[in-house]
């Protein structure tokens, strides 16, 4: 048996002659990328500023150095017989793309105007926000970051166990599901005024209004999840000598989880909007309140650069739960990449 | 569970009693008869074959003996004890695979000794059972990578990781192609030969039924009834042209009705 399987093996080899070694070719969009920041960083350096701004020597060396390092790329990979991540590589027009949009940016705002100020930034004031405002931004995002995970993990767990009662006990399900059909529509921010009212700090009721905003779609998706396994996987489990306790955790809970994780990535979705909300009406802290503030102060270029953050927050999040996902359902098939 | 046979492990079936059992359905307050006065005596390590056409009662029947279902009137027995409940000495193999999807084939198979916490110590049964249905190189793939031939197979190690006194058969082999049926059909028998479990085969094809079975039982349409009950003499192992088999499908298909139609 064995032998005859590894003749067999042999020759299924023998079918693929050896790889030769595939190179990419020359890397043709890199080197116009180079071309397209080294113009940026002249456009930058070059042509005179409308006014009297700090970082236009920075941002014109952050291009030029993006520039340079594309260039030795470039080379490098033709010269010496190295390979650049394939994903590098795929990026390539959009890099060219930035540079044309910084370019671009950078004409109708700092160096003519065409763009009205202050609303509208100049590339280099955004720079200035974070080589100078660096330690308050941190700080928010921090905040955000802390009220965020503490909220979202309640309304998680709560909702992943509250969602499994749902679905498994017909008793639970009748006294719920009223309740979750009348309060659950409902957005987590009308709770706002009273919440604030009701809870002895800020902090603590912006953690139940972002549970809540979590909460509601995980444990409708968990409850849809449980009630819809395929009955067949408990006759399965039941005939082989399963306990209830078997068919929840091993049998319910695992065939739900896709589900689950439906509801928790529309839960993370909601929680970002309560967050901002909550922060720009009562927490004296995150990048809600940094937007507010700089909106007080008039700040645009701030404002921005908040928002830029936030959203690299806000997909940097999605991307943790993605990871989570794809290594927990590696078993499904067709998932979504996020 | 018996621990009188316990010594003798080469005859480990069960014998069921099946008495006077009917059987309906309760659909939204409408009663649907299914089984009409059964009584069916199965010696240990007899392989019976339920025979009967399309929703005619034959999976409930089954449904009942692994005791997922109590029946509406009459009793059912194993080993002379009232079926109340499904017990890992009775083990049903559905003609869905119905593995679970986020487990390995591993995994899969060791559901059974998994839910009655003996994994641990008698884990190498699990390999035993892969070797046996020959997928012990698919040990790490997940489901939806086997064919449905090899799924079945997975389905059937299961079923004996348990070491079953009594192996429930609803047409495992329904939704499989003819040439893995075949073949299936020939492994099935001599497992069954190797471990002496009593098998109930739940079948709508008559060929498999004169192929596998020592007796078939032949059901009427719903509300299922026995029509007829024949034992099959023929030695093991069979074949389709066997001269006592033509004989035997022509008296069973007319039984059914179908015999003018072949």
């Amino acid at each position: 048996m064995s032998s005859a399987s590894s003749v067999e093996a042999d020759r299924s080899y023998a079918d693929f002659p050896p790889v030769e070694d595939v190179r990419a070719g020359f890397w043709h969009v890199g080197l116009a990328a180079a071309a397209t920041w080294a113009l940026a960083a002249v456009v930058i350096q070059m042509l005179p500023d409308i006014d009297d701004f700090e970082r236009t020597d920075l941002l014109a060396q952050i291009a030029g150095g993006i520039a340079a390092l594309l260039l030795v790329a470039t080379l490098a990979e033709r010269l010496f017989r190295f390979t650049l991540p394939s994903k590098l590589r795929e990026q390539g027009a959009w890099l060219v793309l930035i540079s044309v949009v910084l370019a671009a940016w950078e004409l109708v705002t700092a160096k003519y105007t065409i763009l009205p100020r202050p609303f509208f930034a100049s590339p280099q004031a955004l720079l200035e926000v974070f080589t100078d405002d660096y330690p308050r931004l941190w700080d928010s995002v921090w905040h955000s970051v802390l009220l965020l995970a503490e909220g979202y993990t309640i309304g998680a767990i709560v909702g992943f166990i509250f969602g499994a009662a749902v679905g498994w006990s017909k008793a639970v399900g009748y006294w719920a599901h009223p309740v979750l059909r009348l309060i659950g529509p409902l957005p987590a921010t009308a709770w706002l005024p009273l919440a604030f009212f009701a809870f002895p700090s800020s902090h603590s009721a912006s953690e139940f209004l972002i549970a809540l905003a979590t909460g509601f779609p995980v444990t409708v998706l968990t409850w849809s999840g449980v009630a819809g396994v395929n009955k067949a996987y408990y006759d399965v489990a039941r005939t082989m000598g399963a306990n209830q306790r078997f068919l929840i955790t091993k049998v319910a809970i695992p065939a739900a989880m896709p589900s689950v994780f439906v509801g928790l990535f529309m839960g993370l979705g909601s929680s970002f909007s309560v967050l901002v909300v909550a922060e720009m009406m009562g927490v004296k802290s995150g990048l809600g309140w940094y937007l507010q503030w700089a909106q007080g102060w008039a700040a645009y270029a701030n404002m921005y650069a908040a928002l830029l953050v936030m959203a690299l927050m806000c997909t940097g999040l999605i991307t943790v739960l993605f990871r989570l996902r794809d290594r927990l359902l590696a078993w499904q098939k067709g998932l979504v990449q996020w | 569970m018996v621990g009188n046979l316990a010594e003798a492990p080469v005859l480990a079936g069960a014998a069921i009693d099946v008495r006077d059992v009917s059987h309906r359905f309760d659909l939204d307050g409408k009663f649907l008869p299914v089984l009409s006065r059964i009584s069916l005596q199965v010696a240990p390590g007899e392989l019976v074959a339920l025979l009967g056409p399309s929703g005619c009662g034959k999976s409930t029947l089954l449904r009942l003996v692994a005791g997922l279902e109590p029946p509406t009137v009459g009793s059912v027995k194993a080993d002379g004890v009232e079926i109340t409940r499904p017990d890992p000495s009775r083990v049903v193999m559905f003609q869905d695979p119905t593995l679970y999807p986020w487990r390995t084939v591993r995994a899969n198979v060791s559901l059974g000794l998994e839910a009655r916490g003996l994994l641990r110590s008698q884990g190498h049964r699990v390999d035993e059972a892969l070797q046996l249905v020959g997928l012990t190189h698919f040990a790490t793939a997940y489901p939806h990578q086997l064919s449905g031939g090899m799924a079945q197979r997975v389905s059937l190690a299961r079923a004996l990781v348990n070491d079953p006194k009594l192996l429930l058969l609803d047409e495992p082999l329904g939704k499989l192609d003819s040439m893995t049926r075949v073949s299936m059909q020939k492994e099935l028998v001599s497992l069954w030969q190797r471990s002496g479990f009593t098998a109930l085969l739940v079948t709508h094809d008559v060929d498999e039924a004169l192929f596998m079975a020592n007796r078939v039982v032949v059901l009427s349409d719903r509300p299922a009834s026995i029509v007829a009950d024949i034992t099959i003499d023929q030695p093991f192992p069979r074949h389709r042209g066997d001269a006592g088999l033509t004989d035997l499908r022509r008296e069973i298909l007319g039984l059914l009705g179908l015999d003018v139609d072949w």
